[in-house]
């Protein structure tokens, strides 16, 4: 094979920064601690100089070099070590295998680094031992597809020539689709040496949905399943769709002359077809004849469905149907063929009307439950659908163009306008104008410059630029935001607690009230009562619909999370939506969520006749070379009003005061009051006004030029343009806002006025955070806690609601409830209307489907009869049980209509 | 009253206290689950109108894997939903669907098909 000979002729080596392959020797190398580094270029090599410890250690995708020993080494990702112990037992599982030199599993980087000889093991044995300990491999599956395949030799020809490649871990050909599924080790060969490989074997390889994804966590097998499968399990509800549809059809066809004939009163039908005449009675027979194919083909589900039920010693909604026509038929087949049996004439009466009806519509109902169910899982399919498939990776100067699963940690990769954004990354060269809607809800798009993060799966709009990856695979916010919303789908919410209690107990129940109903009316009922036992009996079980108690609260909760998702809000869990619509208090951290979090220049104020260009230039100059944070505010400010800066000369630091130097020959002063005093500076008006500035909020500097008072230059930490709003907002809600900040009372009040916030925890230190929070829900009320997330964690944590505001590529924050990946408060807004709406929307179904159920069994058990002689028709117990779980679901997705109210 | 009243009614109350029984009090087979050699706990669980086995029984604080095999395209099934762990499976059709735990608490633990209807337990001990 080219791989190997080309490994053994000419070695190999991975450049340790960049991940590319290096021959070897390399020009560029560094010996450290007696391990040999090589390179590819200097550049890398200077970085590595710089941070080797990155570098050394750096999770990468897997790798693996032959010796010409046959030693193999191999680096093999592993996902899911979520303790130092798993080390151990990954470790004792790959070492059973023979021909094993070394191996050491390193749980920060989360490698596997395994010397193995290649004639005794391979790659695939040492990935099902890891697989063995309970862990799942980084790997890549590519689906290709494969012409000129005609025998079944062929497929093992393939099939055996790709098993014997390293890196392949499986390899399985379908002939009859023409097409191949392959697991692989990315890094250790791509795409294009697979197609290779099969090409020289003499076939034509086409794309076919490009390459999948192996999902985060595959661990737990579910996203696997959840991405990989996606379109074969949309095939399969599409076939069950139309299986039923024509069950249905059937069903349905075949109950119009049976319903015919089975009410010849009704109808004032001729002599011959009334009851007890001859002609009716060979009706009846074909219409038993009928009935068979109606109840084990179209009704076949039920049977199957009852019996697995039944076996497991549990019932369900088919358990109810199918007993229920079952009763009917027999009870027919007897008056029917032996009507003799019945004491009196009029109890030979047959209900093969109700088995058509019954059939048609439940079936009928399965169907259209199947078809709305599809529109509810549409956001998380939504966000599967965004992720890129290829990406153009510049490696070694040329452009290549990679499958998305086989870009790596610190890739450049090159967008063009229209194109979509691959992985995360930071921009590195270039600047365009990005929608970021998919990913953050915000419909207008976002500039970014040089050193701004981009987000994978957003599209670049006018720019072509470079970015160097971040975030690959499973650490890609959209990855992260796929799997917290597939959790929080699969999560329960408390208010289901009440529906888990009474499901187990519901259908039995429901057989046994019909049996007791049977009987009351048995012995109770008028004449003829065996006829209006039967009725009652099967009408109990045909109505009572536990689908629609099941589905009520996991198909709202699908849709309010999902509806989420695509505003930029991440709900954790369904325990999160249901507090987070009875909060009565919301505590906004001040920094970074009421306000930008990084101070900016707001006011320049001139005196002396200097005008404010002259001052900012100045000023703009000496800050050049300060490290102070506030001398960057101002440096920006400046560059923002289009003002050049020069070099300051003997620039002189003054401790606690601020800081003095030359510009152009001028002598400047630019600090506090202290500074001003110390050079014996005549302020004038100018700390009236300072003073002003300050309990605005802001931080006032004096400037002072050749030793005259030239004005004050203000920065502070604006308030970000849509707070007030959602602030009133949040107010309106009935949300009492409480703002806490490490700030001084003075400071803090200012900003709480502008905003228009009554309390103000001020002077908070960081710690006591989440003290100050629990003091609030001592108070007994029910408190979300605002935060960035990243000082605040422990008050997140401690507020029975925590909602992050999302800065960048970080979505996943631990401590947070619910995170909002847009950084603006409104999100907080849209978070509490959204588990508002859909918490509303969980009752309604709730209440709908015990409202359904509790009073629809009374009077399916004839408990109206004594009143008002009224007694519910099987047939439309039927028609009512088919449609009330199409209502849940249909109640459900109107959620998906969830439009936030701004006003 | 009639003999054939009661007969039905002797008969009726005879028959909701085997339904009740059956259903609610007798006891459920539960299927004790051998780890392997490599310390896996694995079975498997057909999927056709309920699940089978149903109940089963783990060792805590060794990995579990559940491998699903849905032999139906009835749509109750498709998903199977651990609610205590927030995991969720989309089990295709006639093929193999692998659900990996850990449960480190002993306990019962439900799963359930997306609405609830076919439910199985884990017994962790």
């Amino acid at each position: 094979m080219s791989k190997n000979d080309s490994s053994t002729n000419n070695q190999h080596v991975h450049d340790p920064v960049c991940g590319m392959e290096v021959k070897t020797p390399s020009k560029y190398f560094i010996d450290l601690s007696g391990k040999l580094y090589e390179f590819c270029s200097d550049k890398c090599k200077n970085k590595f100089e710089l941070t080797p410890h990155e570098y050394m250690h750096k999770p990468s995708a897997a790798s693996n070099k032959t010796t010409n020993d046959g030693i193999e080494k191999l680096q093999l990702p592993i996902q899911g070590l979520s303790c130092a112990t798993c080390v151990n037992t990954i470790e004792k599982e790959i070492k059973k295998l023979p021909g094993i030199k070394s191996v050491a599993v390193n749980y920060a980087s989360e490698t596997a680094y395994v010397d193995f000889n290649n004639a005794e093991t391979s790659t695939s044995a040492i990935i099902s031992a890891v697989k063995n300990a309970g862990y799942q491999t980084g790997k890549s599956t590519l689906k290709l597809g494969i012409n000129g395949m005609h025998c079944g030799s062929c497929v093992s020809k393939i099939e055996k020539e790709l098993a014997r490649t390293r890196g392949i871990i499986s390899a399985n050909i379908d002939l009859a689709s023409e097409s191949a599924i392959i697991n692989y080790v990315p890094g250790s060969l791509n795409v294009n040496e697979i197609k290779k490989i099969i090409e020289k074997l003499g076939y034509k390889t086409f794309d076919t949905s490009g390459v999948k994804p192996e999902k985060e966590k595959s661990t737990d097998g579910k996203r696997e399943a959840a991405t990989e499968d996606v379109d074969e399990n949309q095939v399969a509800r599409e076939k069950e769709y139309k299986t039923l549809m024509q069950k249905f059809l059937f069903a349905a066809i075949l109950a119009l002359p049976v319903v015919f004939f089975s009410y010849p009163t009704v109808w004032g039908l001729p002599e011959q077809f009334q009851m007890g005449s001859p002609t009716l009675r060979y009706i009846w027979i074909a219409m038993s004849l009928l009935s068979l194919p109606v109840m084990l083909w179209s009704g076949s589900q039920f049977y199957t469905g009852a019996w697995a039920a039944f076996k497991n010693r549990s019932a369900n909604m088919h358990t109810l149907i199918a007993t229920g026509i079952t009763a009917a038929f027999l009870y027919s087949v007897i008056a029917t063929y032996f009507p003799s049996v019945f004491p009196k004439a009029e109890l030979a009466d047959q209900f093969f009307d109700t088995i058509f009806v019954v059939v048609a519509l439940v079936v009928l109902g399965m169907a259209l439950e199947i078809r709305a169910k599809g529109k509810s899982s549409e956001a998380i399919k939504k966000l599967m659908g965004l992720q890129a498939k290829t990406a153009k990776v510049l490696r070694d100067g040329k452009e290549l163009d990679l499958p998305v699963e086989e870009v790596v940690l610190d890739d450049v990769i090159i967008v063009r306008p229209g194109e979509k954004i691959p992985v995360d990354g930071v921009l590195v060269e270039g600047s365009s104008s990005i929608d970021e809607s998919m990913i953050t809800g915000e419909a207008i798009p976002i500039e970014k410059r040089v050193g701004d993060d981009v987000i994978g799966a957003t599209i670049n709009k006018t720019g072509s630029f470079k970015f160097k990856a971040t975030k690959v695979g499973k650490d890609t916010a959209l990855a992260q935001i796929i799997k917290m919303v597939e959790q929080a789908q699969s999560s329960k919410a408390p208010i289901q607690k009440i529906v888990d209690k009474v499901s187990g107990y519901f259908v039995p129940g429901v057989i046994i009230t019909a049996i007791l109903s049977f009987v009351v009316w048995y012995v109770f009922g008028p004449a003829p009562q065996l006829i209006y036992s039967l009725i009652v009996f099967v009408t109990v079980l045909v109505i009572a619909c536990p689908c629609a108690l099941g589905l009520a609260t996991p198909i709202s909760l699908m849709v309010g999370v999902g509806k989420g998702a695509e505003n930029g809000i991440l709900i954790r869990s369904g325990e999160a939506l249901e507090t987070a619509q009875r909060l009565d208090t919301i505590v906004l951290d001040k920094t970074g969520t009421i306000t930008e979090g990084k101070p900016s220049l707001t006011n320049v104020i001139v005196v002396n006749d200097f005008t404010e260009e002259e001052v900012l230039s100045l000023s703009a100059s000496v800050e050049k070379v300060s490290e102070h944070p506030l001398a960057e505010a101002i440096v920006k400010g400046a560059i923002n009003k289009g003002i050049t800066l020069v070099d300051p000369t003997e620039f002189n630091a003054v401790p606690g005061h601020g800081v003095e130097a030359n510009v152009n020959g001028r002598k400047l002063y630019l600090g506090n009051l202290k500074m001003m005093e110390k050079f014996n500076i005549d302020l004038g008006g100018l700390e009236e006004k300072s003073t002003q500035l300050a309990d605005d909020g802001k931080t006032p500097m004096f400037v002072a030029v050749d030793r005259k008072a030239a004005g004050i230059i203000a920065v502070a930490d604006t308030i970000k343009a849509d707070s007030k709003e959602a602030i009133v907002l949040l107010k309106k809600l009935g949300l009492e806002v409480v703002m806490i900040t490490g700030d001084n009372k003075r400071t803090a009040n200012a900003i709480a006025k502008q905003v228009g916030i009554d309390r103000v925890l001020a002077e908070v230190l960081p710690e006591d955070k989440a003290f100050n929070v629990q003091k609030l829900q001592n108070e007994g009320k029910v408190v979300a806690m605002v935060g960035d997330g990243i000082n605040d964690a422990p008050a997140l944590a401690q507020a029975n609601i925590g909602l992050a505001i999302g800065t960048g590529t970080d979505v996943a924050i631990e401590a947070s409830d619910i995170t909002l990946i847009k950084g603006s408060l409104k999100g907080v807004v849209l978070a509490i209307q959204l588990s508002k709406a859909t918490m509303k929307n969980i009752r309604q179904n709730l209440f709908g489907a015990f409202f359904y159920n509790g009073l629809g069994l009374p009077i399916a058990a004839g408990l109206l009869y004594p009143f008002f002689g009224v007694l519910l028709s099987p047939l439309l117990a039927g028609a009512a049980m088919a449609f009330s779980s199409v209502t849940v679901v249909t109640n459900a997705n109107r959620l998906r209509n969830f439009k936030p109210k701004t006003k | 009253m009639a003999l054939d009243q009661i007969f039905v009614t002797v008969g009726g109350l005879g028959l909701s206290g085997l339904v009740a029984w059956y259903f609610w009090f007798s006891e459920k087979k539960a299927v004790k689950v051998e780890s392997s050699d490599s310390g896996i706990q694995e079975a498997v669980i057909k999927v056709k109108g309920g699940y089978t086995p149903d109940v089963l029984i783990f060792v805590a604080g060794k990995p579990i894997r559940l491998n699903f095999i849905r032999e139906e395209t009835a749509g109750c099934t498709e998903q199977v939903i651990f609610s205590d762990f927030n995991k969720t499976a989309t089990l295709t059709p006639f093929k193999t669907i692998p659900v990996e735990l850990k449960i480190d608490k002993p306990g019962e633990y439900g799963f359930q098909c997306g609405m609830g209807m076919i439910k199985g337990k884990l017994i962790v001990q």
